[in-house]
């Protein structure tokens, strides 16, 4: 395999074959002779090695195509055609345009004999391709050697799924696209790199020439196992996942004509731009017709026509030329990546052929790709030039970040790399048996004290475990904790908002007075260029998979308070405006604060009565805590100690926090990506007990105190607590804090300020039973009284409750009057017109 | 070596000179900004060097060195460029290695093939000068540097006043028909004030040079101003290193090669429009004519901490004015005292806001930040104008909004980007750190607020609570921390949130409030308020801190406060207090917190709040 003869070159020469040219780009030839250099290979051959730079070379080629290769140390890239049937090769304007390379034979000097190396088929010859350290026999076969050995039986991949680990990956790939008939093999580099570092080190440093090396290896092998399957063209290899740049910001000359990955998002697309591959020339006089094909992004305008020697006679038909595809896509560094205080970067990338249109406006991906540097070009009227570079990116491979939320699969798992000391610290932590008072006392350190609501928050963080019920109908069921702060003003709610907000990646921050339903939702947009509809997203599906948070909670309309009933409990939102209708995912959890109606919290009311919010909304909210002032001398000792070192602390005690949050990030970034616990025997028997017992309270009093809505927020906490502890199981310890923290809350929050028993019916009706008790008791004073009275069929409303405050021996107050004269209304005993009341 | 002016009128042949010795050793590099940063510490040189910011672009030379104090207000992305590159001359064949730093524009005939060539990665910062600058300041700047030396000047025998048209206290600018002449008793003790005809020429320049925009772009030039009305040269600043350690909006003073070769635009006129990736608008904004937005190659920056001339030339004395601290105190006490109509207390909270900086942030939480609301201002009168006059004096940076309907809802608050030219646009929030903004509230009107409008007062409430500014990136939002006073004045309780609010009582009521004002303002010399001036920035940057035991009064303190009336004192109050003491402390000098101090600090704060006692508090205001 290593010898020149196994590769025969341009034997079915591929018409759309563009002639070699080396890339004459300055900074690669730079870098290549300092790559040399450093590899352990011999070095290149240096000082000859103009003598058989491109142009010449490139010559002799241009002559020798259409025959057997004279020089058959010249590898042509373009047809790797054995066992290949007729399958056309497709070109790769992804990779640029060298095709056919030089080989250079390290051994031999001078290396301008390299006619007679192919002559006498040495031993011990390396012939590597001019340029590079890339030998294409041993590079093919190193490939297939991967492909047919390469077990990854640790994949989580979900493009893997399906597929049988412990056999060779790339082979049941091999499989699927003779059964598909889709002829794009990816590759993972990073498979690459555990296989064989050196063939990774090789086609991260020479795409260009590896790549196609790849097709040739990928396709002979493909042919040989299924010699039967037709396919549209032979196999290209799209590798993936080149671990070499990550970020937009660290790309930098050296990176040139290197495979690159990157993150970034779509900001622009263009339209789509046809690029003339090969012209076709026809003969104005005797209709002659040749093809030129593009060199370097010029066409040689043929002078003189072959056949009838007229000059100047051809001219160009378009219809006839060959042209591929090619888009500029504009991509903006994610912003997850920048460093604060800059404004992000952006990369003109191209895409060609089936890459066109692949993305759109808005998508994270990441790129695959070629970065390239190209001088602008010499004009032949000016001899001054621009001293800049233009660069770009020519895509090999696209994938979309936020693809699988399509799928429903927690989107963090392969933005987020965890490395393994991280992982080791993360478990390390998880292990103390105080790892939840730690990262709740880590929750905004600015904050003070609060701690069943910083715990509270942190569950929300985790999140329950997703459960799909779609099969029997009902559906996903939410596995998000909405959590409602509700105290005094100044009680810090919103900087707790602020901090949550800037924590989770996803997280959205509005204001209850500033959005509009449209604002939270989606709204539809026509584009004013193209006359398209575009439906824009608003904040709650921005934070699918992360957090919402709402401040003025209270302050909002009531038609955006109503969208959020769908959200809240189905986690979706449905669009139906001009003309489009669709359901969007909003897997949110939603921290909302409300301020009291009366500038300060009313303890004699109850939670709906001070923040006057509909009940349907707050029966949505898994938590809900006040945030009031304890008024004690050792709270308020402890918060002033709080405030004023909050004033003076030093830079050092800063940098520590900051590492905190960081830990914190990852800690819950890990647990929700790789963390799923399910409820174990004694953990749902726990479960049932708890939620009997808080039915069997109010059972005793005439009243419901639970519905089966508190039993899914246990068990979600109970889920998250589990998270905390980076547990499989739920255990019988998650349930009981869960059971701890949610009576907290409803302790804070449904307590009747009548009776002083946990009434969850505050929250469920907005009436406590012991006031709809009362309301009855009165309605049935008023009407005795009424009767009392005898035949008035009209009476003063202002007398009638004059009367009824001076016969009950409690205090009555209006509103308490006008529901007993409603009540009776309803039972059709009286009417109110303005100021009388009427008996029916 | 070179002579002691060549390397400010021709940095190029410095460099040259030195890229010629190295041998092509990369060394010459660091060499080369060793040498100008040697050159730049010597005593004066600061002052030769002409600047940007006040001398006319047509009276610079090109290539040679000047410096620009400016903005940084929108980074593009990284460019390649040749570093160094060969050319090959087409008779001789002679090759020459030369250099492509600090130059735009290569020699003729380049050996693109050549092995020799280095690529090299710069970055462009679109640069603006400094908005809501005021007048003193840049009088005081040219003044300073520049009364010396002129001899990088093309005509070294005319000489100028600044430029640079302060924006007009008008939104309109209908001031700008009177232009110079109303400044100049404020430039008082100019030394060179005698060319008016000179003046009369700057005027016409820069808007006749946004007319004649290039040949194909029909609508002139938009140079891309945080501020409406503001002018000035702005500049594209080539930055070769430490390219991380620059932040949007950091305010620099840039040392640098200016570059306004006429061939940047005729190259890129000639290219092939198809050839390259940009679209018009981005080529525009990228690329803009030369003689409109030059080019510097940067060569050193300073990043400015604060801008007021008069600290940098009182350095050596900020050790004795200590001592004066609380005389000079004292003075501006009673001078705000005037201006605030008699209303002292109004006038120690205003001393207290004008010193007020963001020190640090906790989590989320900007520490030091003392947002003022003066409530109680006349309606429909210039108050606030006249008071935002005083303000100019006194600060190196200002702008005044003014919060009328309209404003709201038509002004670009926060900046934008745009996508199809790929630059950030500009909004009247995009300022230099410690810029006072003044929110004219009493202008507000009642009416409706379309969904532009909200967002507006969305951004400034977010600016008042958390000192960041979200810019829009269209697919997301991105924060940008700020530093920026913010000055409320309203009529009643104001509808943004503030950290403090003061109700005016006015002790004396002029019948003709301007015409007071300016009465008082005019009796203040002017050395007096240079006085002030230095005592702000001086009081801004001073360093603080609270001893253990003071922490423990402070406790006991706010224990007892609340022992006897819980409702009385808030953990928010408390913050609000911290503050006002630790702005108390520093207005007399003092670096820690004493007991008194904090006794004082609760004493005023008690005044104000009993002061605004019959205005309940409406809910849902806090932060």
């Amino acid at each position: 395999m290593s010898s020149p003869t196994s590769t025969p070159g341009g034997r079915k020469r591929n018409r759309n074959d563009i002639p070699a040219t080396r890339s004459t780009s300055p900074p690669s030839q730079r870098r290549r002779g300092q790559d040399s250099s450093n590899a352990d290979l011999p070095a290149m051959p240096t000082s000859p090695a103009t003598d058989i730079a491109s142009p010449t070379v490139h010559d002799t080629s241009l002559f020798s195509s259409p025959r057997r290769s004279v020089l058959p140390s010249e590898v042509d890239m373009s047809s790797p055609l054995i066992g290949a049937r007729g399958t056309p090769a497709r070109q790769r304007p992804d990779l640029g345009s060298v095709r056919k390379a030089p080989q250079v034979d390290l051994h031999s000097e001078p290396p301008s004999a390299d006619g007679a190396v192919a002559s006498e088929p040495s031993v011990g010859q390396k012939l590597v391709i001019w340029g590079t350290d890339v030998n294409v026999g041993t590079c093919k076969e190193k490939f297939q050697r991967f492909l047919q050995r390469f077990i990854d039986p640790t994949s989580n991949e979900d493009e893997n799924a399906g597929l049988d680990l412990n056999e060779p990956l790339y082979m049941q790939k091999l499989e699927e696209i003779s059964v598909v008939g889709e002829p794009v093999l990816n590759v993972n580099c990073g498979h690459v790199q555990s296989f064989d570092a050196d063939l990774y080190r090789q086609l991260i440093c020479y795409p260009q020439e590896v790549i196609p090396t790849f097709d040739m290896a990928v396709n002979e092998l493909f042919f040989e196992r299924f010699p039967d399957s037709i396919l549209e063209h032979q196999i290209q290899v799209r590798p993936y996942n080149a671990l070499k740049t990550r970020n937009m910001r660290s790309l930098n000359p050296e990176d040139i004509d290197q495979m690159i990955t990157i993150s970034g998002m779509v900001i622009r697309t263009s339209q789509l731009i046809p690029e003339m591959q090969e012209a076709f020339f026809q003969c104005q006089v005797c209709a002659f017709s040749t093809r030129v094909e593009v060199d370097r992004g010029r066409i040689a305008e043929p002078a003189v026509c072959r056949h009838c020697n007229t000059t100047h006679s051809l001219a160009l038909i378009h219809n006839r030329s060959a042209f591929s595809d090619k888009q500029m896509i504009k991509v903006q560094e994610s912003p997850d990546d920048m460093p604060a205080g800059q404004t992000p970067h952006t990369t003109v990338v191209y895409a060609h052929n089936d890459l066109v249109d692949k993305v759109q406006p808005g998508d994270r991906i990441n790129i695959t790709g070629i970065y390239r540097a190209v001088p602008m070009r010499e004009n032949p009227r000016q001899s001054n030039v621009k001293s800049v570079y233009k660069t770009h990116i020519d895509a090999i491979h696209f994938r979309k970040t936020d693809e699988k939320r399509l799928h429903g699969l927690d989107e963090e798992a392969d933005q987020k790399l965890f490395t393994e000391e991280r992982v080791k610290t993360l478990k390390e932590l998880a292990a103390k048996p105080d790892v939840y008072e730690r990262l709740s006392s880590a929750l905004a350190p600015s904050i003070y004290e609060h701690e069943d609501i910083k715990k509270g928050i942190l569950l929300q963080l985790f999140g329950g475990t997703r459960k799909d019920f779609s099969q029997t109908g009902r559906g996903n069921f939410r596995a998000e904790v909405n959590i409602l702060l509700c105290g005094d003003p100044g009680t810090s709610k919103s900087q707790l908002l602020q901090y949550v907000f800037n924590l989770v990646p996803r997280g959205q921050y509005t204001s209850g007075k500033g959005s509009s339903a449209v604002g939270l939702t989606a709204y539809v947009m026509k584009d004013p260029e193209t006359k398209q509809l575009v439906l824009q997203t608003g904040a709650l599906v921005l934070s699918d998979n992360g957090i919402c948070c709402i401040d003025e909670f209270d302050k909002m309309s009531e038609s955006t308070r109503s969208v959020l009933h769908e959200v809240m409990e189905q986690q979706t939102l449905s669009i139906a405006k001009a003309g489009i209708i669709c359901q969007l995912n909003a897997r949110t959890s939603v921290l909302a604060a409300a301020n009291p109606v009366e500038s300060q919290w009313n303890p004699k009311k109850t939670t709906i009565e001070n923040i006057q919010l509909p009940h349907t909304l707050l029966s949505r909210f898994d938590l809900i805590f006040l945030m009031l002032d304890p008024q004690d001398e050792a709270y308020d000792r402890r918060l002033a100690h709080h405030l004023v070192s909050l004033y003076y602390q030093s830079e050092e005690q800063i940098e520590e926090e900051l590492l905190d949050m960081a830990v914190l990030k990852d800690y819950i970034a890990y647990a929700r990506t790789y963390i799923n616990p399910r409820l174990n025997e004694e953990a749902s028997q726990a479960l049932i007990e708890a939620y009997v017992d808080m039915r069997k309270i109010g059972s005793g009093r005439g009243m419901v105190s639970a519905y089966p809505r508190q039993l899914e927020s246990l068990i979600r906490l109970a889920e998250a607590h589990a998270k905390v502890r980076f547990s499989d199981k739920v255990e019988t310890i998650d349930v009981e804090e869960a059971k701890r923290l949610h009576r907290e809350a409803l302790k804070q929050s449904a307590t009747d300020p009548r009776t002083g028993f946990v009434d969850i019916s505050i929250l469920t009706t907005g009436m406590s039973a012991t006031a709809r008790k009362r309301k009855e008791e009165v309605a049935q004073a008023l009407k005795k009284m009424i009767q009392s009275k005898g035949k008035t069929p009209a009476m003063k409303y202002q007398q009638l409750f004059d009367d009824l405050r001076g016969q009950s021996e409690a205090a009555i107050t209006k509103d308490m009057f006008e529901e007993a004269l409603r009540a009776l209304a309803d039972e059709d005993y009286l009417t109110v017109t303005g100021k009388t009341v009427r008996l029916l | 070596m070179p002579s002691s002016n060549d390397w400010i009128n021709n940095p190029l042949g410095v460099v040259e000179e030195m890229f010629v010795q190295s041998n092509s050793n990369p060394e010459w590099e660091a060499k080369v900004l060793e040498y100008f940063k040697g050159k730049l510490k010597e005593k004066q040189a600061y002052s030769w060097i002409p600047s940007l910011n006040d001398v006319p672009l047509h009276y610079l030379k090109p290539n040679s060195l000047v410096k620009f104090r400016c903005l940084v207000q929108d980074m593009f992305d990284p460019e390649f460029y040749m570093g160094v590159y060969e050319t090959i001359d087409p008779s001789t064949k002679a090759k020459v290695l030369r250099f492509g730093k600090y130059k735009d524009v290569t020699e003729c005939g380049v050996d693109l093939n050549s092995r020799n060539t280095v690529t090299a990665e710069r970055q462009t910062f679109y640069c603006v000068p400094i908005p809501g600058e005021t007048l003193w300041e840049a009088f005081l700047n040219h003044s300073h540097t520049y009364a010396r030396s002129s001899q990088a000047r093309v005509v070294p025998s005319t000489s100028y006043i600044p430029s640079r048209q302060k924006r007009s206290y008008e939104e309109d600018d209908e001031m700008d028909t009177q232009p110079q002449k109303q400044r100049e008793p404020h430039t008082g003790g100019s030394p060179q004030l005698h060319a008016n005809g000179d003046s009369k020429r700057q005027e016409t320049e820069a808007p006749s040079g946004q007319t004649t925009s290039p040949s194909n772009a029909s609508s002139p030039l938009d140079l891309n101003f945080p501020l409406p009305g503001e002018r000035g040269p702005a500049c594209l600043v080539k930055v070769y290193e430490d390219l991380d350690s620059f932040k949007l909006n950091d305010m620099l003073e840039v040392y640098g090669i200016l570059s306004v070769n006429p061939l940047l635009s005729v190259l890129s006129s000639l290219l092939d429009p198809t050839e390259s990736m940009e679209t018009p608008e981005e080529q525009r904004a990228h690329d803009p004519p030369a003689s409109l937005v030059p080019r510097l190659h940067m060569l050193h920056a300073r990043p400015l901490q604060h801008n007021n001339p008069l600290l940098c030339m009182f350095i050596y004395v900020v050790s004795s004015f200590m001592v004066e601290m609380a005389s000079v105190r004292a003075e501006f006490l009673a001078y705000l005292t005037h201006i605030l109509l008699g209303d002292g207390l109004a006038a120690e909270y205003l001393l207290l806001h004008l010193i007020s900086s963001v020190y640090a942030r906790r989590d989320v939480l900007p520490l030091g930040k003392f947002t003022l609301n003066l409530s109680g201002c006349p309606p429909n009168s210039s108050f606030t104008e006249s008071l935002h006059q005083v303000i100019q004096e006194l600060v190196p940076c200002t702008y005044r909004l003014s919060m009328t309907l309209h404003n709201m809802n038509s002004l670009r608050l926060v900046p934008r980007k745009d996508y199809v030219a790929n630059r950030l646009v500009s909004g009247a929030l995009q300022l230099a750190r410690n810029t006072s903004l003044v929110l004219d509230e009493t202008r507000l009107e009642q009416g409706q607020l379309d969904a532009s409008g909200v967002q507006n007062i969305t951004a400034l409430g977010n600016l008042i609570s958390w000192q960041k500014v979200d810019y829009d990136f269209n697919y997301h939002q991105m924060e940008f921390p700020c530093n920026i006073n913010v000055f409320v004045t309203s009529e009643g309780r104001s509808l943004l949130p503030s950290d403090c609010q003061v109700p005016l009582q006015p002790q004396v009521t002029p019948p003709n409030l301007e015409e007071y004002l300016s009465t008082v303002h005019k009796a203040q010399l002017t050395s007096q308020i240079n006085k002030f001036r230095v005592y702000l920035s001086v009081a801004q940057t001073l360093d603080y801190s609270i001893s253990d035991e003071v922490t423990k009064a402070v406790e006991d303190d706010f224990v007892d406060m609340r022992k006897d009336d819980p409702q009385s004192v808030s953990a928010e109050d408390l913050h609000r207090m911290l503050v006002v003491a630790r702005l108390l402390s520093l207005s007399l000098g003092q670096t820690s917190l004493s007991r008194e101090g904090w006794m004082r600090a609760k004493h005023i704060d008690m005044l104000r709040r009993t002061r605004s006692q019959p205005q309940t508090t409406v809910n849902g205001n806090e932060p």
